[in-house]
């Protein structure tokens, strides 16, 4: 008998309170959420979530909303557009942050490509000591501790966080394009 | 020769053209190489060389000349580009060898500076996705989330109300009542005592159990103060240490 009821209570949402019920809950949480925890907590089926989720998508673009909806390090975000950001920038008060120095970019580069690799690989392509580097990298969170390597001396293995993958506005570490196509470009 | 202020000129325009196309922003000052590897690209771009028939000499003078200038040198990477300097060097020199002429013709001639350019190669990979991620990082930075509410992990402590505070307070006085006031005694043995006692000891038995001698002690006062004695009087006095199995006990032995 229970279950009967909670069969209807699931059918009974039409498409477009689903939509509505998503974008609330994308909306508040605080990090990219997952179709899979948003299906657990309305209790629905991951693929009219998943359906749910891209209507949305629909909308804001259909409407020419100033948000977006974007799919980021596993999970969905609502966010602001990219061509909004002076007016944005302007109302939060902030200036674009600090940025990473060249030195710590290719040193998370390195990381991102060759993960899980330690700091005498890391040397060894950059052919500079990237000590202070890793500190800051590790300091905001954009790599961490992948565990030792099982040779002398057993060193730290470090790879990018899912803070880079906010970050750097990636859903997963294959969309970096591939180390390849960054060849050839000296000559 | 050139003038210093014009590599440095040049230096700045040059390498912030490298860096993923920015412009004001980034500060770049003689010393601000990623490394010596950037450096010796940039030469090789600099003097419009190709990088699979790199001129070692000149190159090689650049570099020595820009490490010179680079006044503002981290002591923590100096070493590195000294190393590379060394490595060119070396490269320099063995190119000025005379060609084996026992070696085959057909045989492939091993290129000094072959390793040189594979790291090169590798390493300008890198450093170009090093761009691609700055480039993507300037595109996130212009995106934004909505700010934080109360729920959010970082505004728990919002979540506290004036009677939240009271309660803590309460158990803060109750804890305070219950603390128990009282006088510890210091046991004070000197060291000269406990040397006293220990040589005596020895003397009178010939040999001692270390472990033994130890379990005596009543305070970790008195254990570090019989552990300097024995240490003293391994220094000063005809005594020996004596251990039959690794780990086990140290028997403290009168040498006759």
């Amino acid at each position: 008998m229970i279950e009967d009821f909670e069969e209807i209570g699931k059918t009974a949402r039409s498409p477009s309170e689903l939509v509505a019920l998503v974008e609330a809950l994308i909306f508040v949480a605080d990090e990219p959420i997952t179709v899979k925890l948003l299906a657990e907590v309305l209790e629905e089926e991951r693929e009219s979530v998943q359906t749910a989720v891209e209507e949305l998508g629909r909308e804001y673009e259909s409407r020419e909303s100033g948000l977006q909806i974007r799919e980021i390090a596993g999970g969905w975000q609502i966010a602001t557009r990219t061509e909004l950001h002076e007016e944005v920038r302007k109302f939060l008060k902030t200036r674009p942050s600090a940025k990473l120095s060249l030195a710590s970019l290719e040193t998370l580069a390195v990381i991102a490509y060759k993960q899980p690799v330690t700091v005498p690989e890391i040397l060894e392509i950059r052919g500079v000591q990237s000590a202070s580097a890793i500190k800051t990298l590790l300091d905001k969170r954009l790599i961490i501790v992948k565990g030792r390597k099982d040779t002398v001396g057993h060193p730290m293995q470090y790879g990018t966080s899912k803070d880079f993958l906010i970050q750097f506005g990636l859903n997963d570490l294959s969309e970096l394009p591939s180390i390849e196509d960054f060849e050839d470009l000296v000559a | 020769m050139e003038q210093p202020e014009q590599f440095t000129f040049d230096f700045r325009e040059s390498t912030a053209q490298i860096v993923g196309g920015a412009t004001d922003d980034l500060k770049i000052k003689i010393g601000d190489f990623a490394g010596p590897l950037d450096l010796l690209l940039f030469l090789i771009r600099q003097e419009q060389a190709n990088i699979f028939d790199i001129p070692i000499a000149r190159i090689t003078q650049k570099y020595l000349e820009y490490i010179r200038l680079m006044k503002r040198l981290d002591i923590s990477v100096a070493a590195d580009f000294l190393v590379m300097a060394a490595t060119l060097i070396e490269i320099k020199s063995r190119m000025l060898l005379p060609r084996d002429p026992f070696i085959n013709e057909d045989e492939e001639i091993d290129d000094p500076r072959r390793e040189l350019v594979d790291r090169l190669l590798e390493y300008e990979q890198f450093k170009n996705a090093a761009g691609m991620l700055y480039e993507r990082s300037t595109i996130e930075h212009a995106i934004f989330t909505r700010g934080p509410i109360e729920s959010d992990d970082n505004n728990a402590e919002i979540n506290a109300s004036v009677f939240d505070l009271l309660t803590v307070f309460q158990k803060i006085v109750a804890r305070h009542v219950d603390e128990i006031k009282m006088e510890i005694a210091r046991e004070e043995i000197s060291l000269a005592d406990m040397l006293r006692t220990l040589k005596a000891r020895i003397m009178e038995l010939g040999e001692i159990s270390m472990l033994k001698f130890f379990e005596e002690m009543h305070s970790k006062r008195e254990l570090v103060t019989a552990f300097i004695a024995v240490l003293e009087i391994v220094r000063t006095e005809s005594v020996k240490l004596l251990q039959a199995v690794t780990f086990g006990d140290v028997i403290l032995r009168k040498i006759t």
